[in-house]
């Protein structure tokens, strides 16, 4: 279990905002948070990490104190072990994508866990090329790699997939998927995708003007109303053409393009480019519109 | 045939005082560009000094402080048995001062300009300070330190004023090169003040250009 509770005035582009953060993460649970810039979303990662000292507050994980300002207890970085993935990757230049690895590994330290993770993360080909010849992907897969080389309990992601492309993102969702599951690692990620929210976290909050404001399951934080379909997919909607009594609504589902049927009702609300839920219920396809429209990038 | 001692110590002087500055330099540039102390201002004015002030008020203030008439020189004297008067000892501690801002500023912005997400880095993955400084800061600022070093070492084969008032004219001492021309031409020697003249010309030209090639990447492959 971890238990939060900080307070820290930041300084953001919209003004000060306070920051008020109260709550518990259970252990090997999926968290993301999501909220606008500016919001606090990076600062909650850098007051878990120990870059950012909070003015008052407390940290505990797994029953040991990492914060408490009444005690003067604030553990620095170097003694917190969280795996923390940056968003700029923050990758060495002067090492290779190896030697970033091995950096990290600890005194003593099986040596065994790199090749181990060079593999996980199909990094062999690059392991001794500089980062600046890597693509956005593979910096990406370095950085998460680097960031798992400690076998650390708590993995922090600030939006580590929001510089790439769909077909990459989708690989390294699944790649980050598999991690989670396979070291039961308690995962905070910070995002701002919808669909990777969906398919990745097992909890969502909402962070707004430093204050979590919502808090429950993916699927109903987007949706209006609990859905008890036997599968479903996030898409955007690319065109809707009526035929007869029907619609027919054209969909973008990761890098698919299908045809959904809808009838009028579903379709009055929905416009090309909105984000829907498809969900199957039997044999007659869901479309619910999701509720996205209090964030926007 | 010239007297090659006064290029020869000139070349020793510049020598021992960029290895000085670069151990003094590299933990005061790196004070300067992570300190939130409200005294960084002042550090970096007095750092900067001897930019604009004259090399004759560095050495004369030196030469006061250093006398061994008054209680600081004769402490000095008698504690370390050091005289820093008229002595290579001193050109060389005048030398630290007069070409700290050459090597402090170069790395100074060299810190400054590496992304603070690196240093978080390391230290997110329980890397002490030092072992993030030698790591991860220095092999990334490498241009900064070379620029830092080169500067340095020019910058005293360069000094006079300072040199004058405080070292005086002593052959194998404290006579170096700019002194010796100075000193040739006191006595009508044109020729020999050329001769020593060209020689420093030519050697601080190609250090310089040396600099800018590298930096500049014109080099990139010799230096990595």
């Amino acid at each position: 279990m971890i238990e939060i509770s900080v307070h820290k005035k930041l300084w953001s582009s919209t003004g000060e905002v306070s920051l008020d953060l109260d709550l518990t993460i259970k252990e090997g649970s999926f968290l993301t948070i999501y909220g606008k810039s500016g919001a606090g979303k990076t600062s909650f990662l850098r007051i878990l990490t120990g870059l950012l000292k909070p003015e008052e507050g407390h940290i505990r994980v797994y029953g040991k104190t990492w914060l408490d300002s009444q005690r003067g207890i604030n553990l620095s970085p170097q003694k917190r072990g969280v795996g923390f993935v940056f968003q700029d990757y923050a990758l060495f230049p002067n090492m290779t994508v190896e030697e970033n690895l091995f950096f990290a590994l600890k005194k003593g330290q099986d040596r065994k866990t790199i090749q181990e993770l060079i593999e996980v993360m199909e990094l062999g080909e690059l392991r001794h090329l500089p980062p600046q010849s890597l693509s956005g992907g593979q910096k990406q897969r370095t950085a998460l790699a680097r960031a798992l080389v400690q076998r650390p309990q708590l993995l922090l992601l600030d939006e580590p997939l929001s510089a790439l492309d769909a077909g990459m993102r989708t690989k390294l969702q699944q790649l980050i998927l598999q991690i989670h599951r396979e070291y039961h690692l308690t995962t905070l990620l910070v995002s701002h995708d919808a669909p990777e929210i969906l398919k990745l976290s097992s909890e969502v909050i909402l962070l707004e003007e430093g204050k979590v404001t919502k808090r429950g399951a993916p699927i109903e934080f987007f949706t209006h109303k609990r859905v008890s379909g036997k599968f479903q997919f996030t898409g955007e909607v690319l065109k809707i053409e009526r035929q007869d009594f029907i619609f027919i609504v054209t969909l973008l589902i990761g890098q698919d393009v299908v045809r959904v049927v809808a009838d009028e009702s579903e379709v009055r609300e929905l416009a090309p480019g909105d984000k829907v839920l498809v969900a199957s219920k039997a044999f007659n396809p869901i479309l619910g519109k999701l509720k996205i429209e209090t964030v926007s990038r | 045939m010239i007297d090659w001692t006064p290029l020869l110590l000139t070349f020793k002087l510049a020598a021992v005082t960029t290895m000085a500055l670069g151990v003094l330099g590299i933990p005061l540039a790196y004070w300067l560009a992570y300190t939130k102390n409200r005294m960084k201002p002042v550090v970096e004015a007095l750092v900067s000094m001897p930019l604009v002030l004259p090399p004759t008020v560095l050495g004369f203030y030196l030469l006061v402080a250093f006398s061994p008439s008054n209680s600081f020189g004769q402490w000095l004297e008698r504690w370390f048995n050091l005289r820093l008067i008229f002595s290579f000892e001193g050109l060389v501690f005048a030398s630290i001062l007069y070409s700290l801002p050459f090597m402090v500023q170069p790395i100074q912005s060299g810190f400054s300009g590496i992304s603070s997400s690196l240093q978080e880095a390391a230290y997110v993955l329980g890397k002490s300070k030092l072992t993030t400084l030698f790591k991860v800061l220095l092999p990334n600022i490498k241009p900064s330190l070379l620029t830092g070093a080169v500067l340095s070492f020019a910058h005293t084969i360069g000094e006079f004023g300072v040199v004058l008032m405080i070292g005086g004219n002593i052959p194998g001492q404290t006579k170096v090169a700019s002194i010796a021309i100075y000193d040739e031409v006191e006595a009508l020697n044109y020729t020999s003040a050329n001769t020593y003249s060209i020689i420093l010309f030519v050697i601080t030209f190609t250090i310089l250009l040396a600099v800018y090639l590298l930096n500049g990447g014109y080099l990139k492959r010799s230096w990595k």
